[in-house]
């Protein structure tokens, strides 16, 4: 057979393979109609959550006792809660809260978990104990786990990012180390191996960013994870504490009036599921662009 | 086999230790002096310390943990600052209704999930197929209270089918004691569903497409053994996973959704301890449950050697 | 003539796919005699698979296949029967054993299960018989010890043995033709002429005719008596297989048996490699499907697309101009 002999630059030919994979990923994210229907409503409730504080004419905290309980109408758009306060404007800061602490655990979680992943995978003699740890921390169901934090912690806003993180760094050290193992055996990092480079260069120039993807993946299912968890700890009290505005918290008042106020469970319930149903079709198309085979799935 | 089964059961222990620890170290994550903080600001220096030496605090850690470890494996979890009596006995009283709550959500996720699953994957890329996935994709992303919250509303405000709150005891009659349990049953369980359907139906596909399905139908098998017999035997491996894995899931919901309902199990008696920081109920529930889910665990690696004649060997 | 056992003609197979409708076999017309074992070779990818396939329905049609033209089994149209009498076809009167035997036996059931329930979906058997018959067919696929094995599961068994097991099953029920796809691709080369044997025996002493898919012409020499080649899901070439053996004409023939190492041959002579690639089903040429690959297509071979003819008895060939390729071929050689 002939073999062809091509004189090419090398760097020019990177760079254009490059632009073609940017492309077809571009290709393929626009022709995944739910994973663009989860950024759009991410990015609108991301937008909520920053300019909405600006638009409402209301203040979130403050009690009009006269205007208890309303009924959504034209002046108070989703009526108002047990306190006369305008629901839209308790949703919006929530929408902040609920973004914030999601976005803050999910970050939180991949930097501890992707230092415990690496570190695991790369260090033998680590990784049984490492491994172990993560194993006894997963035996308690995210939820409770989360509870009992916060039980000792005490119910605040930054605690729960705390619980959240401890409750969720496991999990993405898992990923993390699991992915990590597999590029850990590649020839080419043995080479480099081989050269003499450092442990610490190997594993966060050569390893660390091949474990990137999963991570991302990872850390949107922990983002509506936490958005769920939070809900729940607030709901229950334990969370973002009164009278800050949390959905969760709107739907623990909202609870006491359920008989008389149904716009109180509804309104921020279907915030909770919209956010969530997002971050979870985000993950899900990240993950099929990822890796084209999961999609079947 | 045998050996395998020691192994499994072995290699329960670093887990189970670690739990243990995460449960000791648990109160002392507590900002400030844990005993101070129990007994609230009106204690005198003299009841903190009195406590303190009750409790064992003054020892070393490690000395504590050995102490506490000890008791625990007698089945001691330590007393209820608060209620005055053993931890353990709180849990056992209020087990019931969180286990039968637990059970029931399990029943009716698996009736769910199961037919759903099956029937998405033998019919890929139908319009059943869509709703499904539909419907799995939206279960995932409600919270399992709210969803409780919103079968309050509808089942027991607006319509008035079910009782709203409270508990009845089984012995007060079996359909007494399913009514109060039925609405976070079903809170619980068809939001759990929605994770095993999909788990269903991938593992259905997965199967569906394997090369012994291809001769399973080449040798005249009909359409419905072929699902039935030859796929879902092998499909249930992961499913039942996701099943034992989603009861330790369910326990918790459990715990979360009863506080809805007013039913007295133990998601009250941790929303109690946590406000009278009654610390030693927490820990006593957190470390019961994370044994349960790793019990759970065990079992269904051991139900696999029943489906699997490839495991164990 | 007498009827042929099986006869396909202008098979067409369409999968709906998401980018689409490909047809992976476009046109097929072949016919198995009685008893003859028929040799079907290509390259991976051009429809031999699919062809074998479809004559037992396989695919799934109700979302993503769909069949087109005849195939015809003692004259009954397989393509007109309904689920329930194709059910009864398969299996009983032609079965098929596939190319990985690791794969193709269910894992979760005894080697036995899976015997029996091949012969009591087709007879009326009890339990017990049917075990004493599946322990049979495994002592005569050469399985020893069968009282013991026919309780044991895949997974405990040898790549051989399962495929013996597989063809122990595909003859639970005296089939009149068997379709073996690929049977020995996944095996060890020693157990691959076993098997082989194996194959010829049961053909001759059940009288049982063979389809034999495979991309191995070695194979089709020691076993096949008449070949058809495939390529891009149309058949380029038919023949008796000394025949094709001696004078291929189709040049994709030609290319595939310069192929084949020579073991009497010039060692130090490289291998011929037949050069460019398969087209893909998505994008097929107009005119001659191998005329990108074919040294000696022209501007009639790019245009339109050659029939399959007549060139001697049997022996059939789709190409525009294999008389004057053979030609100066011999004036080359000469």
């Amino acid at each position: 057979m002939n073999v062809v002999e091509v004189n090419v630059n090398p760097k020019r030919v990177k760079h254009d393979l490059k632009k073609q994979e940017r492309s077809l990923l571009l290709r393929r994210f626009l022709s995944n109609k739910l994973m663009v229907t989860g950024s759009i409503i991410i990015v609108l409730l991301l937008l909520l959550a920053i300019l909405g504080p600006k638009l409402t004419p209301f203040d979130p905290y403050e009690m009009v006792v006269k205007e208890r309980l309303e009924a959504p109408s034209s002046h108070h758009l989703l009526g108002t809660d047990n306190f006369g306060r305008d629901l839209l404007t308790r949703i919006i800061y929530g929408a902040k809260v609920s973004m914030w602490v999601g976005f803050a655990s999910a970050l939180l979680s991949s930097i501890i978990g992707l230092a415990i992943g690496l570190t695991a995978s790369y260090y033998r003699y680590l990784d049984n104990i490492l491994m172990r740890i993560c194993d006894g921390l997963l035996a308690f169901p995210a939820i409770l786990f989360a509870i009992a934090l916060m039980a000792v912690l005490g119910a605040k806003t930054e605690n729960v990012i705390i619980a959240l993180t401890i409750v969720f760094s496991p999990e993405v050290a898992r990923i993390v180390r699991s992915r990590a193992l597999v590029v850990r055996e590649e020839t080419y990092i043995e080479a480099i191996r081989s050269q003499g480079a450092s442990a610490a260069r190997i594993i966060w120039k050569h390893i660390a960013p091949n474990t990137i993807s999963p991570l991302l993946v990872k850390a949107t299912f922990v983002f509506s994870e936490a958005v769920i968890v939070e809900a729940t700890l607030s709901f229950l009290g334990a969370g973002v504490p009164a009278p800050d505005p949390s959905w969760g918290n709107i739907l623990s008042d909202g609870k006491d009036v359920i008989y008389t106020a149904w716009w109180m469970t509804v309104f921020p319930g279907l915030f909770i599921i919209l956010s969530v149903l997002g971050l979870n079709l985000l993950g899900d198309g990240l993950r099929d662009l990822i890796d084209p085979q999961s999609s079947t799935k | 086999m045998y050996i395998y089964i020691l192994k499994r059961i072995f290699s329960l222990v670093p887990v189970l230790f670690v739990v243990s620890i995460v449960a000791f170290l648990l109160i002392y994550l507590t900002p400030g002096d844990p005993v101070s903080v129990m007994l609230g600001q009106e204690a005198t220096a003299e009841q903190i310390e009195a406590l303190r030496e009750q409790m064992g605090f003054n020892d070393p850690l490690y000395l504590q943990y050995f102490h506490w470890l000890i008791n625990v494996l007698q089945g001691n979890l330590g007393d209820s600052y608060f209620m005055h009596m053993p931890v353990t006995t709180a849990i056992v009283e209020h087990l019931g209704p969180t286990l039968s709550i637990a059970v029931l959500a399990e029943l009716i996720a698996i009736l769910i999930a199961l037919p759903v699953g099956i029937l998405a994957a033998k019919h890929r890329g139908s319009l059943m197929d869509q709703f499904v996935m539909g419907f799995t994709l939206t279960g995932m992303a409600i919270p399992s209270f709210l969803f409780g919250l919103i079968l309050m509303l509808v089942l027991g405000v607006k319509l008035g089918w079910l009782p709203v709150a409270g508990y009845q005891p089984l012995s007060t009659g079996f359909w007494n004691y399913l009514q109060y349990l039925l609405m976070p049953g079903l809170a619980l369980g068809i939001i759990q569903s929605a994770l095993i359907a999909r788990m269903t139906r991938s593992s259905m596909l997965e199967v569906l497409n394997a090369d012994f399905i291809k001769t399973a139908r080449s040798k005249g098998v009909k359409e419905r053994s072929i699902i039935y017999v030859h796929a879902l035997r092998n499909a249930l491996l992961p499913i039942i996973t996701v099943v034992g894995q989603t009861f330790g899931l369910l326990l918790a919901g459990a715990v979360v959704i009863e506080t809805i309902f007013n039913i007295p199990g133990i998601g009250q008696l941790v929303l109690n301890s946590i406000q009278s920081r009654d610390y030693a109920v927490i820990q006593g529930v957190i470390l019961m449950v994370a044994f349960f889910y790793v019990i759970i665990n065990l079992v269904i690696d051991l139900l696999y050697m029943l489906i699997d004649p490839r495991v164990g060997y | 003539m007498e009827q042929p056992l099986l006869e396909i003609n202008n098979l067409k197979t369409h999968f709906k796919t998401e980018r689409g409708r490909v047809t992976a076999v476009d046109g097929i017309s072949f016919s198995v005699e009685k008893g003859e074992i028929l040799g079907v070779v290509g390259e991976s990818g051009c429809g031999k698979s699919v062809t074998a396939q479809s004559i037992l329905r396989l695919f799934d049609e109700k979302y993503t296949a769909s069949y087109e033209g005849e195939i015809k089994l003692q004259g009954e149209n397989l393509l007109q029967l309904s689920k329930a009498e194709m059910e009864k076809i398969r299996g009983n009167e032609v079965s098929m054993i596939f190319q990985d035997p690791l794969s193709s036996l269910n894992p979760v059931f005894t080697i036995g299960y899976q015997l029996m329930e091949t012969i009591r979906i087709h007879q009326n058997r009890t339990k017990k018989q049917a075990r004493q018959m599946a322990i049979d067919l495994l002592r005569m696929t050469g399985i020893p010890s069968p009282e013991k094995r026919v309780s044991e599961y895949p997974h405990q068994l040898s790549g051989g043995m399962r495929q013996r097991v597989m063809i122990a099953m595909a003859l639970a029920c005296k089939p009149k033709l068997l379709i073996a796809d690929e049977p020995t691709t996944a095996l060890d080369v020693t157990i691959q002429a076993q098997i082989l044997d194996l194959m010829l025996e049961l053909n001759e002493e059940l009288g049982m005719a063979v389809v034999f898919i495979t991309h191995d012409l070695g194979v089709v020499a020691e076993v096949c008596t008449r070949v058809v080649v495939m390529y891009l899901g149309q058949v380029v070439e038919e023949a008796n297989v000394e025949e094709l053996f001696t004078t291929p004409l189709h040049p994709y023939t030609k290319g595939l048996m310069k192929a084949i190492p020579q073991m009497d041959g010039d060692r130090s002579q490289k291998l011929n490699v037949i050069g460019g690639t398969v087209p893909a089903l998505n994008a097929i040429p107009s005119g001659c499907r191998f005329a990108s690959r074919c040294e000696f297509a022209n501007d009639l071979c790019k245009e339109k697309a050659p029939d399959l003819q007549v060139h001697e008895g049997n022996h059939k060939v789709r190409c525009w101009h294999y008389a004057e390729i053979s030609n100066k071929e011999a004036a080359r050689h000469a």
